[in-house]
């Protein structure tokens, strides 16, 4: 359908509140008239309103991402040079990941926002030339249990998760790329204004890295994929802003995904980008048209001219400024190399998608946009892209809180507190939620959802991945600098307990309101946290998303800068699961476990069954998680562990239940721990870090127990694999032994969350 | 060499999966075949993958049953060769009239990704006949809309002529309500046609043809096919 | 007898209906060159106690906050009896 477009808004006056409506300040709009050396129109107001909402120029915190180590060996494309940078795993193979958020957009419309997000990675990815292998996502929302919570509440944040959840599953699933993996947890703070990160790693060989570039003066310009409407206008700017009740009248701007459409366009672009004709390509993500134009323009420091009377639309009487600015999912921009117009047009008719000759690379360094003779807009590309303002705002003092009173905290009975801990949807069986993805599809998952990390093997490379996303959110909201460094060694050290090698990482950056000094502090704080401790890992941080404004109410969620590790492991027999995995069996503790580290500060033991959100986050000594980790692996390459679990949330007795609670009847333990003078539930529940329980064969033990040792690494017996029917029994010091039946452990862990989801559905 | 042909629709998702799960087995080869393609001589086995034909809108299949290459599939079924129906492909044999009865919304009305068992109800037919009746596979299911239906006049006739290949069960072999993951009248998770040579099943068993994936119980399958072909043997010979 | 409504629920006009677009294409493919146009949306049996009044405010609530998505969809009100 190719409707006239409606040219009469286009000379609409622009005034300071026209102005401050798109969220610019006065100070910008100067810039903005020094650039044009004129008034813009309101369409160029439009476009430089969204090119430098936070969402697109990252203005606020550009200055911060800086820090983070981009470089390595094995990076092939860096941070922020395209869609997603890009690694070398070897034998002529990459991988391109990335991370992104959909937050706002699902507080707003669960379902279609969750989908939408899932639909935007996966462009991220194929843009790059990568065939998209799976996803993982990592998902925050307000409680679904407690007594004490009003059941309007409850009822929401359920809908919400069933909302979200759904969105993934029906996107995902539907385009056949697995989502094997994340993480979900459920905290007050994100009442209202839920987290939805997803992640996406794509496969794809060095020579067939796909570039963002409009180079090459007449190259033609196509336009690809679904039609334009007016979904989403604004969208880029309106996830630049704080939650208000006043936002459910944004509704409209959510916009619809096709997981159908995008299939195609997946299918399309490979079979296009496997042919010669390609000189660049980039998705329209936020900001459509807008943004892939002149982005494309100045990476090729060329300019580029569009003509909107060309471009394939919805609707009719839409103006220019509403096709800039459409956040319309499944289109791509693509630059062809003159002379080539005919093989682009054949592959894309082949998928039935709407394929569109718009416009051509010019050399004049300007984004001109024309609706036939008339021109609409005249911008040059690289000031819009690349000048936006930098701000370097105001940062809060730090502040560390003060360590826990042990003596304030009632102490509860284990036997209860561990079923019940193990019952909270936090650290839950996640069952009910990833069995609604296709978790097998592209048959390449090794280890599905539900170990420390999940494992896929690429077929057509012949290597094994593994990935795992991570944030202890109560440590980032008590000491931002210092979660975020838990945050990496943790998704580190759940790779190394998968026998994978850490490769690099994606980050999602999930704050408040930037202008208040105390949100723009834990962000900073957290960025260099995650800087620290990815150049003790050596690690390069490969791309990633800044998702601002996240607040409701009562103030911004806790500080949640999500991290996704992804790594590589060397041969299939070094694949190892977190599953205890035959009776008799030796089980260690690897890591410190002395007195002072036996506190249960920022525990999830505190926060669930105290509600206190307090104490000093335990102290991560990075070098030793790094010294741990190496020698874990090598212990799996050498062949002697049988499992490897990482203790986190809910503290050792949680990690030990999690060990016994695998396929099957799952499998019991007899454990043996030290008191250090201290109460059962600081040992039990404690969250100190740098912690592993492995279980080796009996003849391995004490080559495990030499290794480590000679390695000047703290290693400790605590006990044996039991049968199942025997139960999960630990001894603390000299206490009597807690005996915990494995079926009644299983149903506190896996009942939790579907007994609250199904009721009102089976 | 045996020559398979597994047929792309827009939106198959299995496609490649069932590509490198047949090329596993010596003596195989399988290709992709567009839908717009409207021959398929050469090949000896027709597989109609799983995924979202043309996004499931509508209904699970029903558009897809009117591409150009379903001619050429009746007509293979109707000459005897072996046509395998999986997921997606299944309800598509069903929309297109080549086989009985309909795939309706799972009962819990969620996706559904879970390893479950199936038993074998009879041998009698190629894609069972290497494998014992009563033998219990672990196959993958992952579906929205895999609840068999059909009414009790079909559903009385495929009983009749053993025309219900497999039946979700559990790890024992029982066929219980709690093992039924979807809803499936009386279990059904693949029933094949009077000719006894056009198999649709619910489950995947591309998925498990490799042991670090977690199981080769579909070989099985595909093996009782492959074998059959190498005899020589009439697909209407295996017949009750 | 109860009065009955047949509540249709269709997409916003200005929202991409993506099984539409799937339906048109797959019928202009099969050379119904005559379909210009698929929107697909639901058809709503309810039948109710109370008057048959379509403007009734507690029907109205109904379809707006749970037959229908308000974000996504538009709904209208058919009288059976």
């Amino acid at each position: 359908m190719n409707t006239p477009i409606d040219l009469s808004r286009q000379n609409l006056p622009v005034t300071p509140q026209t102005v401050a409506a798109h969220g610019l300040t006065p100070e910008e709009y100067e810039m903005i008239r020094r650039i044009l050396g004129r008034e813009p129109n309101i369409t160029e107001l439009g476009i430089f309103s969204v090119m430098w909402s936070e969402h697109c120029s990252y203005k606020n915190t550009r200055p911060e991402l800086k820090k983070f180590p981009t470089n390595g060996p094995a990076v092939l494309v860096k941070a922020g040079e395209e869609n997603a940078g890009v690694i070398d795993i070897g034998d002529g193979w990459a991988v391109a990941f990335k991370i992104e958020s959909h937050n706002h957009p699902s507080a707003i419309e669960p379902f279609q926002g969750a989908a939408t997000g899932v639909g935007g990675i996966l462009r991220d990815i194929f843009t790059m030339g990568a065939r998209p292998l799976f996803l993982l996502n990592s998902l925050r929302f307000g409680p679904i249990t407690g007594d004490n919570i009003d059941t309007a509440r409850l009822v929401r944040n359920r809908a919400l998760l069933r909302g979200v959840v759904a969105g993934i599953s029906h996107y995902g699933n539907c385009i056949g790329v697995p989502t094997i993996g994340g993480e979900i947890a459920f905290d007050d703070s994100y009442e209202g204004n839920p987290l939805v990160n997803v992640m996406c790693l794509g496969l794809l060989r060095h020579d067939q890295i796909a570039r963002g570039t409009a180079a090459g003066l007449g190259n033609p310009v196509f336009y690809v994929g679904a039609e334009t409407g007016r979904d989403g206008l604004a969208g880029a700017a309106f996830a630049s802003r704080d939650l208000t009740e006043e936002s459910k009248k944004d509704r409209p701007a959510v916009q619809v995904g096709d997981p159908f459409r995008e299939k195609l366009l997946l299918e399309a672009c490979l079979e296009l980008l496997a042919t010669d004709t390609v000189a660049g390509i980039q998705d329209m993500g936020a900001a459509g048209l807008t943004c892939s134009t002149c982005e494309t323009a100045s990476r090729g420091g060329s300019g580029i001219e569009i003509d909107l009377e060309k471009v394939p639309k919805r609707e009719p009487g839409m103006t220019p400024y509403e096709i800039m600015l459409s956040e319309s999912q499944e289109r791509m921009l693509i630059i062809a190399k003159k002379g080539r117009e005919e093989e682009v047009l054949r592959i894309f008719e082949k998928w039935d998608l709407p394929c569109a000759l718009i416009g051509f690379v010019t050399d004049d360094g300007i984004m001109r946009v024309r609706c036939g003779s008339v021109v609409v807009s005249e911008i040059p590309a690289r000031a819009l892209a690349d000048d936006a303002p930098v701000y370097y705002r105001e940062a809060a003092a730090i502040v560390t809180p003060p360590a826990l009173d042990i003596g304030s905290v009632p102490f509860l009975d284990p036997c209860l507190a561990l079923p019940e801990l193990l019952a909270q949807p936090t650290i839950a069986s996640k069952r009910w939620v990833w069995e609604q993805y296709d978790y097998m599809v592209g048959t390449g998952t090794v280890v599905p959802p539900g170990s420390d990390a999940a494992v896929f093997r690429a077929k057509e490379a012949n290597k094994i991945l593994a990935a795992t996303t991570d944030c202890n959110a109560l440590f980032c909201r008590l000491d931002p600098r210092e979660g975020a460094r838990h945050a990496v060694a943790e998704a580190c050290r759940n790779l190394s307990c998968s026998g994978a090698e850490p490769l690099g990482l994606t980050d999602n950056l999930n704050f408040g309101n930037p202008y208040r000094p105390e949100n723009f502090r834990d962000l900073r704080e957290a960025v260099v946290g995650i800087a620290e401790a990815c150049r003790e890992f050596n690690i390069p941080v490969t791309g990633g998303n800044v998702s601002l404004y996240n607040q409701n109410p009562a103030g911004a969620i806790d500080s949640t800068p999500t991290v996704c590790v992804v790594g590589l492991i060397e041969r299939n027999q070094d694949i190892t699961t977190q599953f205890f995995k035959i009776p008799g069996d030796v089980i260690f503790l690897l890591g410190p476990n002395s007195a002072e580290q036996s506190s249960l500060d920022a525990s999830h033991y505190l926060l669930t069954l105290h509600g206190r959100k307090e104490g000093l986050v335990p102290r991560l000594n990075l070098q030793l998680e790094v010294h741990l980790q190496t020698a874990l692996r090598n212990l799996i390459r050498a062949g002697l562990i049988a499992s490897a679990h990482d203790i986190s949330e809910g503290g050792i007795a949680v990690a030990l239940a999690e060990c016994c609670l695998g396929p099957g009847s799952g499998l019991g333990a007899e454990i043996a721990l030290d008191t250090h003078d201290r109460r059962t539930d600081e040992i039990l529940f404690n969250e100190a870090p740098s912690r592993v329980i492995l279980s080796t064969p009996r003849g391995s033990a004490q080559a495990v127990e030499n290794l480590l040792t000679w390695r000047g690494l703290p290693v400790r017996r605590i006990g044996r694999v039991l049968p199942s029917r025997e139960g999960l029994m630990i001894r603390v010091g000299t206490k009597s032994q807690i005996i915990f039946p494995i079926d009644a452990l299983r149903d506190a862990y896996e009942a939790a969350i579907p007994s609250v989801m199904k009721s009102c559905r089976d | 060499m045996i020559r398979c042909a597994v047929v792309q629709f827009p939106g198959s998702n299995c496609d490649r999966d069932c590509v490198a799960a047949l090329e596993s087995f010596d003596g195989v080869a399988a290709r992709l075949v567009w839908h717009k393609e409207t021959s398929l001589s050469g090949y000896d086995v027709i597989v109609l993958p799983g995924g979202f034909s043309y996004g499931d809108y509508l209904r699970c299949g029903a558009i897809a049953r009117f591409s150009p290459v379903m001619h050429a599939v009746r007509q293979a079924a109707h000459n005897g060769r072996p046509v395998l129906g999986i997921c997606n492909g299944f309800q598509i044999l069903c929309e297109a009239g080549l086989l009985p009865g309909a795939l309706v919304r799972n009962r819990s009305l969620n996706f559904i990704c879970r390893h479950i068992h199936l038993r074998v109800e009879t041998s009698a037919s190629l894609f069972t006949h290497g494998i014992s009746r009563g033998a219990v596979l672990q196959i993958p299911i992952a579906h929205g809309e895999g609840c068999y239906f059909a009414d009790a006049d079909t559903l009385a006739r495929l009983n009749e002529n053993q025309q219900i290949l497999f039946r979700y069960c559990d790890s024992s072999g029982a066929v219980t309500p709690d093992s039924n993951p979807n809803g499936s009248l009386e279990s059904v998770a693949g029933i094949c046609n009077e000719k006894r040579n056009v198999l649709g099943m619910m489950p995947h068993p591309e998925r498990v043809c490799d042991p670090l994936l977690g199981g080769t119980d579909g070989r099985r399958i595909f093996d009782s096919v492959f074998a059959s072909l190498a005899s020589g043997a009439d697909p209407s010979a295996t017949a009750l | 007898m109860p009065s009955k409504f047949l509540i249709h629920i269709m997409p916003k006009e200005s929202v991409l209906d993506p099984q539409g677009v799937a339906v048109l294409q797959a019928l202009n493919h099969l050379g119904m060159k005559s379909a210009l146009s698929v929107r697909v949306g639901k058809a709503i049996e309810l039948e109710w106690d109370g008057p048959a009044d379509p403007a009734d405010p507690a029907l109205n609530q109904i379809c707006r906050d749970v037959l229908s998505n308000p974000v996504i969809e538009d709904y209208s009100i058919e009288v059976v009896r």
